[in-house]
């Protein structure tokens, strides 16, 4: 379903994201394990249309989404990391914007609507103005439209970030559910070990732009000779996922989200 | 299509929702209206030129339209602010699609405007003739989207939200001083008879004015003809610009 080879980007003289490679068969759950500023976000802005890489080639269902971007577009679905809600409209119309821009058919559309909105439990809420939520709640809008339509490619990028525990058990819970039943291929990236454990069939860790090591937890734990995820992410790293500037940007960023998600 | 509907419904409720902008956009060209149109009116009357409402009014109700057009790209810098860009972008969607929905969102919002001070301008001593107030509208909104383009391409390039209102005022200036809004074309100097000439805005004045007082400086259709070319070509243009962002 994706190919990537010898994808680049940098920023000025930062490597974000340098000489990747890997792919993602279909029907696959794989996530991308690394600390904050690893070149996760960046390589799913790649995939997705909203970033022109420097170098390297993908392919999403053999469809180059450099050059076919619209096909591309028709092919995946995405729930980003950052806010990306219109807060002058309601839950409800946000949801219905997002419906018709993917052309998903009226009745279709509603009553996805209505069971993503119950979802997120927020079909209470469903005419307010989103400016009036709270953090958590716009975070769990976000993940309710990213579902509205059925990708057969679904990208996640640290969807849980600022999420309810309850939230995130049921989003795990649906992801896994739509992997099995209809197969959707789901790419996501985390930097919570337990989830990356728990819900992906491979992990991919990758540090300061570069992949480090692949393959299902036990076969990296395997490898490392270690007992747990974890261990073997330190082994394999030398460091573990949340360091001190790590932490310090993920606060900042969850700060961000709170005071309005700015 | 329905990718374009959902664009321009989006921005009609976003406008519809703040009232505040509604009434402050209308301020300027009151300003104007009040400050030349009775400021100056004895001197143009005593010039000879007759009733200085009758020329103004259809000036002001352009600068109306370019104001409001040029401003709407700011849309773009605020969804990217908010993050709310990324979600258009990723969309199934032609770009063509996204743009036009865009503009016609604009468009109609600075058509919106500009009618209001229209009714203004009556208000204030305006006595158009009506037999051609179709071609009027017609002008106005062909103005909206030619200045919406060009306010959105120019949007698309940026992304701090500082320097969108610098430049635009920088643009919207010249556009409308230089364009026959506030003083007749006739009889001026060369060089500034040429400025004037190059400038898209004036086509679009004297379509306006011509189709509401009867007096052209060019002619109808050379004025449509111009607006409407230029119309097209920034919206072409405009979507280039815009295929190309990143966020």
């Amino acid at each position: 379903m994706i190919n990537v080879s010898h994808l680049t980007k940098k920023f000025g003289t930062f490597s974000a994201v340098d000489d990747v490679s890997f792919s993602v068969a279909k029907g696959k759950i794989v996530a991308f394990l690394g600390p904050n500023g690893a070149g996760k976000t960046t390589t799913i802005r790649m995939l997705t249309t909203l970033l022109r890489p420097d170098s390297g080639t993908i392919k999403l269902n053999g469809i180059d989404p450099l050059t076919q971007k619209d096909a591309a577009r028709k092919l995946f679905g995405i729930v980003f990391q950052d806010p990306s809600l219109d807060n002058e409209l309601t839950a409800f119309e946000n949801l219905e914007f997002h419906g018709i821009l993917y052309g998903v058919p009226l009745e279709i559309r509603r009553e996805r609507i209505e069971s993503m909105l119950a979802f997120v439990g927020l079909e209470e809420r469903r005419n307010d103005f989103v400016k009036n939520f709270s953090g958590g709640m716009k975070r769990r809008l976000e993940i309710a439209r990213g579902l509205i339509h059925n990708p057969p490619l679904l990208f996640l990028d640290e969807p849980t970030l600022g999420l309810d525990p309850q939230t995130r058990n049921k989003l795990w819970d649906y992801v896994k559910k739509a992997n099995k039943k209809e197969g959707m291929t789901v790419f996501l990236t985390t930097h919570y070990m337990e989830e990356a454990d728990k819900v992906a069939d491979e992990i991919v860790i990758i540090d300061k732009g570069k992949i480090i090591a692949r393959g299902s937890s036990k076969e990296l734990q395997k490898k490392t000779k270690t007992s747990s995820l974890e261990q073997a992410f330190l082994k394999l790293t030398g460091h573990s996922l949340r360091e001190e500037k790590g932490e310090a940007k993920d606060r900042a960023r969850y700060q961000n989200r709170m005071w309005g998600g700015r | 299509m329905k990718a374009i509907y959902i664009m321009w419904l989006r921005q009609i409720k976003r406008y519809w929702r703040s009232r505040g902008r509604m009434v402050g956009a209308l301020g300027q060209p009151i300003l104007f209206l009040v400050a030349l149109g009775f400021g100056l009116g004895p001197i143009y009357a005593k010039a000879g030129g007759g009733d200085f409402i009758q020329f103004l009014a259809p000036g002001v109700i352009a600068m109306t339209i370019l104001f409001s057009s040029m401003f709407s790209g700011m849309e773009v810098i605020w969804d990217r602010q908010f993050g709310f860009l990324k979600e258009t972008l990723v969309a199934p969607v032609p770009r063509l699609h996204i743009m036009l929905g865009k503009v016609l969102g604009g468009a109609t919002i600075s058509f919106f405007q500009g009618a209001i001070v229209f009714l203004i301008t009556l208000i204030a001593g305006f006595r158009p003739t009506l037999s051609f107030i179709w071609l009027a509208i017609l002008f106005m909104f062909v103005i909206a989207v030619l200045f919406t383009s060009l306010g959105v391409a120019i949007a698309s390039q940026l992304d701090d939200m500082q320097s969108f209102p610098i430049i635009m005022n920088f643009l919207i200036m010249p556009l409308f001083f230089l364009s026959g809004a506030v003083f007749p074309l006739a009889g001026i100097p060369q060089t500034l008879a040429l400025i004037t000439n190059l400038n898209p805005l004036t086509y679009g004045v004297d379509g306006v004015r011509g189709a509401l007082t009867g007096i052209y400086h060019f002619s109808p259709t050379l004025d449509l003809a111009v607006i409407t070319f230029l119309s097209v070509l920034t919206l072409i243009l405009g979507t280039y610009m815009f295929s190309k962002v990143e966020a």
